[in-house]
């Protein structure tokens, strides 16, 4: 355990308004082919920022739009199932949005929208990220710290770094795997899937895992 | 706002803020150390933003940045002018000549000459010093803090004011869906609550009772409430109709709290007239600052609704499920970004639809306290004034270097 001590972030984030909007499903097909990569980011993986403790269905924005504000239950669906944790890169993710809307534009032409409906607008995250304060050397100490630190920690370590930037599996794997050596609590940190949860929910399982193996170490 | 000036430290909000939140704001704070943010205004007394204001900028200068607060000032023209603008930003049509946008434009002038504006982050709340940007000097960065809705603004005068909302360097509105077209970056910061206000304070019972005894509101069943002005806006009478649907099953009151507006939409003789036929319709008009009085009527009530035609953000929204409330509300303004439907309570369109979702909610008590516990725990994470600091300084860290 001679490696560097793992340094909690958190961020901040802040919304900036884009100039797109989508009144229906052509425009969102229209708009989610042209807009900043950095948007399709903040309406799928970062809506987790903004998830309430007690989820409201879809898990991004674009399905909780469509079944909310068009009310088209059937695209609202195959929207929610698109896994911005699973698509590979963002540009993939952009193409299965893409041929989702087109597929479902095919079959079912767009109806004219009722009175009231809320546009889709669209967004771009800006995250501020800022030093948490906790820090920790032993696994022991990370779980602790875990426990602690304010919910935007989860976000900036998991979804951030691993979906954004692309390390690896994710700050919290690969610090327990290279500074800790402990490669099997590592594959257990890395393959806990974030699409549908809450960050709160997140944190329980990482909890989970870290206490079974300080249990583990113990033994 | 004697309410809301009694000192808190950031500290104090720990023991309502998400778990690491604070933390948080004290480390990105010592990070921003030294620079300054200066805040102008045209009024120190009314609104909530004010009480926002008086209580972050303590706050903000505790953490050691600069920070101020400077009121536009001028003769009573410039008032009624700025009231003039304001409205027509909102879409209300109104007569603005010429004359008054020079007047206007003068009197900004003026004031940007007598206020220290050198700061890092220099933030224009509203539309009365909105002008003040046509002055600005210096390496600061400036952004305008609309506060109203300016989806729909009165064209001409918007073709006027819109070069001049440009000069900013950013723009920021409470709601997505009351951003006005720009060509200058456009952010959202929701408004937001705080817990340790006067108005939001933890209230015993017993001190609810006091009040509720003075206002004259009996305890013996439960009650629905709204808070609001007396205006037709506001819908008073479609919450007393909803009401009258409810009362054919259950035995409650209902509390109708407000001020009476000094305008011609004022409904409260016919609210009067209203309850002068049911003895279990209370009427309340407030004294001033009355935020008290509001805490306990919040606390006591059963369920709380809000659901005026035309609304800003409408923020007592979030004030009543701090305290634990479902909120029954229409779609009016920024009420659905606080309102989870069927999680916090509900959102309506209809007074038929206001009654059908209180006689749910009386119908399945449990659901009254699961909804008001996850309520108060969304409102927690996203409408606390300590997510309010955090957004200010994540800017004052973005846009200063």
């Amino acid at each position: 355990m001679s490696g560097e001590p793992f340094v909690f972030h958190g961020g901040i984030d802040l919304k900036e308004l884009l100039p797109y909007e989508a009144h229906d499903v052509r425009q969102l097909l229209e708009q989610v082919g042209r807009v900043p990569l950095e948007s399709l980011f903040c309406h799928t993986a970062a809506a987790l920022l903004h998830r309430s403790a007690q989820p409201t269905g879809y898990p991004n924005d674009f399905a909780h739009w469509t079944g909310h504000e068009i009310r088209d239950q059937r695209l609202a669906e195959r929207l929610a199932a698109i896994d911005p944790f699973e698509s590979g890169s963002l540009e993939q993710m952009r193409g299965e949005l893409t041929a989702t809307l087109s597929d479902h534009l095919q079959h079912f032409p767009p109806s004219v929208p009722g009175p009231g409906i809320e546009p889709f607008r669209f967004f771009q995250t800006h995250l501020v990220p800022v030093p948490t304060g906790h820090q920790a050397r032993t696994l022991r100490e990370f779980r602790d710290a875990l426990a602690e630190v304010d919910v935007s920690a989860l976000f900036y370590h998991l979804i951030e770094a691993r979906y954004r930037l692309g390390r690896g599996r994710g700050d919290f794997a690969e610090w327990v795997a290279a500074a800790l050596e402990l490669p099997q609590v590592a594959d257990r940190l890395g393959a806990i899937v974030p699409y549908g949860g809450s960050l709160e929910r997140i944190r329980d399982r990482h909890l989970t895992v870290l206490t079974a193996a300080l249990d583990e170490q113990r033994r | 706002m004697s309410s809301t000036v009694s000192v808190a430290r950031l500290d104090d909000y720990r023991q309502v803020a998400p778990r690491g939140a604070v933390d948080l704001l004290l480390r990105l704070g010592e990070r921003l150390q030294g620079r300054s943010l200066v805040n102008v205004s045209g009024s120190r007394y009314r609104g909530l933003t004010i009480e926002v204001l008086n209580r972050l900028v303590p706050i903000l200068n505790d953490l050691g940045i600069d920070t101020s607060w400077e009121v536009t000032i001028g003769t009573g023209d410039f008032e009624s002018i700025t009231h003039t603008v304001a409205r027509a930003l909102a879409g209300t049509e109104q007569v603005v000549t010429d004359a008054m946008l020079a007047r206007l434009r003068e009197v900004c002038a003026e004031n940007a000459k007598r206020l220290r504006l050198d700061a890092d982050l220099v933030m224009v709340h509203d539309a009365a010093p909105l002008l003040v940007v046509e002055s600005r000097a210096g390496n600061g960065r400036w952004l305008w803090r609309c506060h109203h809705d300016l989806s729909s603004p009165q064209p001409q005068l918007w073709n006027m004011l819109r070069p001049v909302a440009q000069r900013y360097d950013a723009v920021i509105f409470s709601d997505a869906s009351f951003a006005g077209s720009l060509s200058v970056p456009r952010f959202v910061i929701h408004p937001s609550v705080d817990p340790l206000s006067e108005r939001n304070r933890d209230m015993g019972r017993s001190e609810q009772a006091t009040h509720l005894d003075r206002l004259r509101v009996p305890r013996d069943k439960p009650f629905l409430l709204q808070i609001g002005q007396f205006q037709r806006s506001h819908d008073p009478l479609g919450v007393i109709n909803a009401y009258r649907l409810v009362k054919k099953h259950y035995d409650l009151r209902l509390v109708l709290a407000g001020s009476a507006p000094g305008s011609g939409d004022n409904v409260l003789a016919e609210v009067q007239e209203a309850a002068s036929q049911d003895p279990d319709v209370r009427v309340i008009l407030l004294p001033p600052d009355p935020q008290t009085e509001m805490n306990a009527l919040e606390r006591a009530a059963t369920i709380v609704i809000y659901k005026p035609l035309s609304a800003g953000f409408g923020i007592n929204v979030s004030a009543a499920m701090w305290k634990g409330k479902p909120v029954v509300g229409s779609l009016a303004g920024g009420i659905p970004n606080q309102i989870l439907p069927g999680v916090t309570g509900y959102t309506v369109e209809t007074v038929e639809g206001a009654a059908f979702r209180i006689r749910h909610l009386l119908g399945n008590p449990e659901l009254i306290g699961r909804m008001g516990a996850a309520g108060r725990e969304h409102i927690r994470r996203n409408f606390l004034i300590t997510r309010h600091l955090g957004d200010y300084l994540a800017l004052l860290a973005m846009l200063t270097k």
